[in-house]
């Protein structure tokens, strides 16, 4: 494999977690809510796709429509059942300790995870979603398929529209303040429920991009298909700096890179055991950044 | 004046495990008069739980800090409860790795149980000394990678752990009154703590961390201690879940494990051992009627029987429900006691 190889592999690893690390810190900066449901978000969001048909080789519906209104649908669908979580449940939550609202989170992923299953049963499904993105091409020398390329500057592109949305517009600049500081925020003038509500529409979005490559990545549609890429990052988020957009994309980027660079490199016999090596390096990050990578300001615990 | 002080504590809280240990024993009782298998089994799988749960109350309630990584240790326990009760024949098959001296071991499911604990406590100690440095989310996180790092090892080291395969064998506890003993011990070991000299330093480090650290407590020993004691809890815990399936798989005690007990814990009430107690009893019950539901109900002539997956929809809409009302759990912070005399 070769240095190019590995260092694509690493950047579209990479942008999943940064794509998923975005998603969970916007909503922890605007609420101190740690979703637990964001995975199964994206879960629901890949079989929004198959709905209605539940057969085990799926005959996609809404995958059928053409690239241009399939990739809005999907976005769509995230946003609008992250919004419906938003209004039902965690509005009920506001000011209530983090633990609380943690456990919540994953009650109501559960009942979503759960959900899927009854209409869909655990059974993975196999979906040909946008098949033609699978075809390998070459760039300097590297061969790889098509979609990792394409997972790559959709990440970048991503973050650029939103870095210039958070920037540039008047809901970014309260998005901002409200991360910040939330009480201020309000005493300025930001009006709480629709920032949190404009938080939660995004992540939602995000999810579904992370559905979309996700499914036609692995061709596959499983009830508990977001689990991994949210536990990641989830870790991300924390060793970027909760709250921090930044450190989030940056620490959702550098797990991505370990991740690659620890299988490429291990000896063989060690390789079996890489996601523990992976995990001792986020303790040791922990341990020596505390706070984060990038850490968001009035974050710090003092003691 | 120490003296009567710490007898007055004594005095006051010591109808708590008291009651919670009446209340297993109820449960126990019942099932025992019942006498089916099944209920057995259901009465078996909530001690199991009790004690599990009543370890994560030992370190969380008392320190605030949420860890998501206690399953871990109930996975050590429960290995350990596959190397030492295994015939020493199948054992050669599945697990090849082992050493001589343990692959000839073959104890009772007491002394396994204590060993357990005393090796999940080890590893509870190395990964403590490192990790109680952390505080708030960086900890649990922390937590979760020690979790994650045990997990994967487990799952790969096959000569030791068979990998991800199952590990049968384990001669299974049929009898519910081990279950009753252990889950009964944890409780009084997680009162005894929460009432002794640490633990009020390590509540008032929860509560006031920085008056706590200006009147000179050392908040990361402190939860240290209560790390050690609840991981050994956690890892006799995992041994009697071990005993009570005969089956053990990394997987078995993971990410399933860490949410169900972490659930059960905060809708019972974080910061009070009552409710840690009371959760597990409340939501297994409520489990186990969603499951009979779900298995068909006859009424009259038909029989109503819900879709699969109503049971965890029913089980998430509760937990949801009980936390909008009551954040702070059912039981809040309060501890079951008898009233107050004047």
């Amino acid at each position: 494999m070769s240095a190019l190889q590995i260092i694509f592999d690493a950047l579209s690893l990479g942008s999943l977690y940064a794509l998923g690390a975005l998603g969970i810190a916007l909503i922890f900066g605007v609420m101190r809510l740690v979703n637990f449901a964001h995975g199964d978000v994206i879960a629901f969001c890949v079989f929004a796709l198959l709905w209605p048909s539940v057969d085990a080789i799926a005959i996609v519906f809404a995958g059928n429509l053409p690239w241009f209104l399939l990739i809005p649908f999907v976005l769509a669908m995230g946003a609008g059942l992250s919004v419906l979580c938003e209004l039902v449940v965690f509005r009920r939550f506001r000011n209530t300790n983090p633990a609380t609202m943690m456990i919540a989170s994953f009650a109501l992923g559960f009942v979503i995870r759960y959900f899927l299953l009854m209409l869909f049963s655990s059974r993975p499904k196999s979906i040909a979603l946008l098949p033609e993105l699978s075809q390998p091409v070459t760039v300097l020398g590297a061969r790889m398929p098509l979609l990792q390329l394409i997972t790559i500057l959709v990440t970048v592109g991503v973050l650029l529209g939103l870095t210039i949305f958070l920037r540039r517009t008047r809901f970014g600049l309260e998005m901002r303040a409200a991360a910040e500081n939330f009480t201020m925020a309000r005493m300025l003038g930001v009006r709480a429920n629709r920032v949190i509500m404009v938080a939660f529409a995004l992540s939602g979005a995000l999810a579904g991009a992370i559905a979309l490559i996700l499914g036609s990545q692995t061709g596959t549609a499983n009830i508990v298909m977001g689990a991994n890429v949210m536990l990641m990052a989830f870790i991300a988020t924390v060793i970027g700096g909760m709250g921090s957009l930044a450190g989030a994309v940056l620490a959702g980027f550098l797990l991505g890179a370990t991740a690659t660079l620890l299988q490429a490199l291990l000896p063989p016999e060690a390789r079996a055991f890489r996601d523990a090596f992976v995990y001792g390096a986020v303790i040791l990050v922990l341990i020596f950044r505390p706070q984060g990578i990038l850490s968001a300001g009035g974050m710090k615990e003092r003691v | 004046m120490r003296q009567t002080s710490s007898l007055t504590i004594l005095r006051r809280s010591l109808a708590t495990p008291v009651i919670l240990i009446l209340l297993l024993v109820a449960f126990a009782i019942l099932s025992w008069a019942v006498g089916s298998r099944p209920f057995n089994q259901t009465i078996i799988d909530m001690l199991v739980q009790v004690t599990l749960v009543t370890g994560l109350y030992i370190f969380i309630g008392n320190s605030g800090v949420i860890s998501f990584g206690h399953a871990a240790f109930a996975c050590l326990g429960g290995y350990v409860v596959a190397w030492t009760t295994i015939r020493p024949i199948m054992k050669k098959n599945a697990m090849p790795g082992l050493p001589d001296w343990l692959m000839s071991m073959e104890i009772g499911w007491w002394a396994a149980a204590g060993l357990a604990a005393l090796w999940a406590a080890l590893w509870a100690g190395i990964f403590g000394a490192i990790l109680m440095r952390l505080s708030g989310i960086a900890a649990s996180i922390a937590t979760f990678a020690m979790l994650a790092m045990i997990n994967a090892i487990y799952s790969n080291w096959s000569g030791v752990t068979g990998g991800t395969s199952s590990i049968v064998g384990i001669p299974i506890i049929r009898s519910v009154w081990p279950y009753l003993g252990v889950a009964s011990l944890a409780v009084i070991v997680a009162w005894a703590y929460s009432i002794s000299r640490q633990g009020l330093i390590l509540r008032a480090a929860r509560d006031e961390p920085t008056a706590a650290r200006a009147s000179g407590v050392d908040i990361p020993r402190a939860r240290l201690i209560a790390f050690i004691l609840s991981g050994a809890v956690m890892g006799a815990g995992g041994a009697m879940l071990a005993l009570s399936i005969g089956v053990v798989t990394p997987n078995s005690f993971y990410l399933g494990l860490t949410f169900t007990t972490l659930s059960m814990l905060v809708v019972g009430g974080m910061a009070s051992l009552s409710g840690a107690v009371l959760g597990v009893l409340i939501l297994s019950s409520l489990i186990q009627a969603l499951r009979w539901l779900e298995a068909g109900v006859q009424i009259g002539d038909t029989t109503f029987a819900l879709p699969g997956g109503v049971q965890e929809i029913g089980l998430g809409l509760v937990m949801i429900l009980i936390l909008m009302f009551r954040p702070a759990g059912i039981m809040g912070n309060r501890e079951l006691n008898l009233p107050r005399r004047r």
